[in-house]
């Protein structure tokens, strides 16, 4: 049920070392708002991946932040805003967050939320996995980051 | 014919054409043919890169903890690893028998996750080959590019999707993670609110799933001699059968049939299951190779999932799906319908069974019932068998007297189908690519063989980055001839 502008989904399997980042960050990101009230703006989606639903879970916010671990990056973390782009990717049973955008424009034919992809560095993705060295401290610091631009998307211009 | 395909006499001296990782069904696969300098194909394997480690993760842990856990080896049917986790631990707290109540709930959960499972498969991941065709260019040939030209099959599918999920949260609690089955019951039950929210939309959903199965028809039969012949392969077909013959994807016997149609087995508890099936390793797989011990390992292959459940059933219960599944056995000729593109027909027939069959529970009053939990005594082992949306999926535990798994080992559908897509592989390279040039229409049709299957094989890692597809041409002395990349965003680039 939707309460505020900012739909943060963070997606990935719990169980698969850092593929784990984007259900932790939105555990990290809860208990960040559990302590400070103000930052009361998200609503937050958590799912093993992405998928043609996700256009429909979108619908009605001013904003959408994915969160996703991501391999190969040269910094903790990366934020970029998206653009609908279709599903070229080869990714199976999940869609790219970009594909899922032009589903949601091709859906409800209007432009779709403005969208953020949070990247988070890790590095290890075997099940059982626990959550890397590398992957915990990338989470910090995205965390930091993206408390920041909250709190700055509710701040009065 | 296509056995012969398996292992090349000299593989040194052929090149090697890889597809890796085989797009639009899991990552984690990746095909590889051997092909000698006139373009004749020696070997064609499906290979699985991945060592998936289920039972060591399972292994150690208290046996309640394994329907919650255990959704966790996998992102695309998570509920149905917690439904036949939850039967076998029924079995290690000696319950036989559930509530009315409890099993309701749970056969609604299974329903659910069916439908969504095979409206996600057959609208968005194989509707863009069987309409635009296997050399569509694949900037098009996606769900996106059906959204755009066919808009209102593509609605469809999402919210036939969308609505098999609502069926997984009203039942499970969460859309994923869910809790809500728990040995010898559930833990939740359904409200009146909760049911009259789901009926509120059934009669359409069953609208469209009749519709579905018009669309899939009509594709099979539009070209039937390729529907018919394209990877066709003769195997024997096994899945769980209600006492009475119906088709039951939550539970039965074990039924299996030749490609004749007579029986290999029928009504076998499923608990047995090691007499009767044992599983083979090869040197150049991490997937098992199970076979029927009846048969052997040569002939004892087998596939599960819809198009052997409806090939094995002899009707279903629900008036609209029955006539369809009457449908298409007439197209079999009194035999079984052995073509493998004919998974997609069967896989619409299932969904709508599925919407009838939510429908029918929806309706019925032990859903909103209250008595939700039976107990009884401790038992060791609990074999749970269920036939999930690619087929048949054993779970089988061993406790010690703590309550801690000993011993765990899975069949998952996917290994159940492991010969048979590699069988039809081998069909597909026989038929097409032997003696020819490779282009990408030819490489596609591989993946669409496979692609009936919907296999799962990487149990869903999917980390940004790890998704590529590169096909090498390698030349007999081993050197890397020619190497293709094609990006996340599709684009395609030759590596120097």
């Amino acid at each position: 049920m939707q309460k505020n502008p900012v739909l943060v989904i963070g997606y990935g399997n719990p169980s698969r070392g850092d593929d784990a980042i984007g259900p932790s960050f939105l555990e990290r990101l809860e208990a960040l708002r559990f302590k400070d009230r103000d930052l009361d703006c998200f609503d937050t989606l958590t799912d093993f991946q992405l998928q043609v639903e996700h256009a429909m879970d979108m619908h009605g916010y001013e904003q959408v932040i994915f969160v996703d671990a991501a391999v190969n990056l040269d910094r903790p973390f990366r934020f970029e805003f998206l653009h609908a782009a279709r599903d070229d990717s080869y990714s199976t049973h999940a869609l790219n967050p970009a594909a899922v955008l032009a589903v949601y424009e091709q859906f409800y034919g209007i432009p779709s939320p403005e969208s953020c992809l949070l990247s988070i560095r890790g590095e290890r993705f075997d099940l059982g996995d626990d959550l890397s060295e590398t992957a915990k401290a990338s989470l910090d610091a995205a965390l930091g980051f993206l408390a920041a631009h909250l709190m700055q998307s509710i701040s009065p211009a | 014919m296509t056995d012969s395909l398996e292992t090349a006499q000299n593989p040194e001296r052929l090149r090697r054409v890889a597809i890796d990782p085989v797009t639009r069904v899991e990552g984690h696969g990746k095909v590889t043919l051997l092909i000698d300098e006139d373009n004749h194909v020696h070997q064609a394997r499906l290979h699985i890169v991945e060592f998936r480690g289920f039972e060591k993760f399972i292994q150690g842990r208290p046996y309640w903890e394994l329907p919650v856990v255990v959704q966790r080896l996998c992102g695309i049917c998570p509920v149905s690893h917690h439904l036949a986790a939850a039967k076998a631990t029924d079995q290690l707290v000696g319950v036989d028998q559930l509530t009315p109540t409890a099993e309701k709930i749970r056969r609604l959960m299974h329903l659910g996750q069916m439908l969504q499972s095979h409206a996600l498969h057959f609208f968005h991941l194989s509707s863009p080959d069987l309409l635009f065709g296997y050399d569509d260019d694949v900037s098009h040939r996606n769900i996106v590019g059906v959204l755009a030209d066919y808009p209102d099959i593509a609605r469809q599918g999402i919210l036939l999707r969308k609505y098999g999920q609502e069926v997984i949260r009203v039942t499970a609690g969460k859309r994923v993670h869910g809790t809500a089955a728990i040995p010898g019951g559930v833990n939740k039950h359904i409200s009146r609110e909760e049911r009259d929210y789901l009926l509120g939309e059934i009669d359409r959903i069953i609208d469209w799933g009749a519709a579905a199965i018009g669309l899939a028809k009509r594709l099979f039969v539009e070209d039937i001699d390729h529907s018919r012949d394209f990877a066709l392969i003769d195997t024997n077909m096994l899945g769980l059968i209600r006492d009475d013959g119906a088709l039951d994807l939550y539970h039965g016997g074990l039924r299996a049939r030749k490609p004749d149609g007579s029986m290999v087995f029928d009504h076998v508890d499923y608990r047995d299951y090691e007499q009767h099936i044992h599983e083979q390793v090869k040197p150049w797989s991490y997937m098992k190779f199970p076979y029927m011990t009846a048969l052997g390992k040569e002939q004892g292959a087998y596939r599960v999932g819809p198009l052997a459940r409806i090939n094995n059933c002899e009707f279903i219960e629900t008036p609209l799906a029955e006539a369809a599944r009457a449908d298409f056995r007439a197209f079999s000729d009194g035999g079984l319908m052995q073509s493998t593109l004919a998974y997609h027909w069967a896989r619409m027939i299932e969904l709508l069974y599925c919407a009838e069959g939510i429908k029918i529970l929806l309706n019925d009053p032990d859903l909103l019932a209250n008595d939700l939990v039976v107990k009884g005594e401790m038992q060791s082992t609990g074999i749970g068998v269920i036939e999930a949306p690619r087929g048949t999926l054993f779970h089988h535990y061993e406790i010690d007297d703590n309550g801690i798994v000993t011993r765990a080992n899975l069949i998952v559908s996917t290994t159940n189908n492991n010969t048979a897509m590699n069988e039809s592989i081998r069909r597909v390279a026989n038929d097409l690519f032997d003696g020819r040039e490779l282009t990408e229409a030819m490489l596609n049709s591989i993946e669409v063989a496979i692609r009936a299957y919907d296999p799962c094989l990487s149990c869903a890692t999917h980390a940004l980055g790890k998704m590529p597809l590169e096909v090498q041409l390698v030349a007999p002395d081993g050197s890397v001839r020619d190497r293709l990349y094609r990006h996340m965003d599709g684009v395609i680039c030759q590596v120097d």
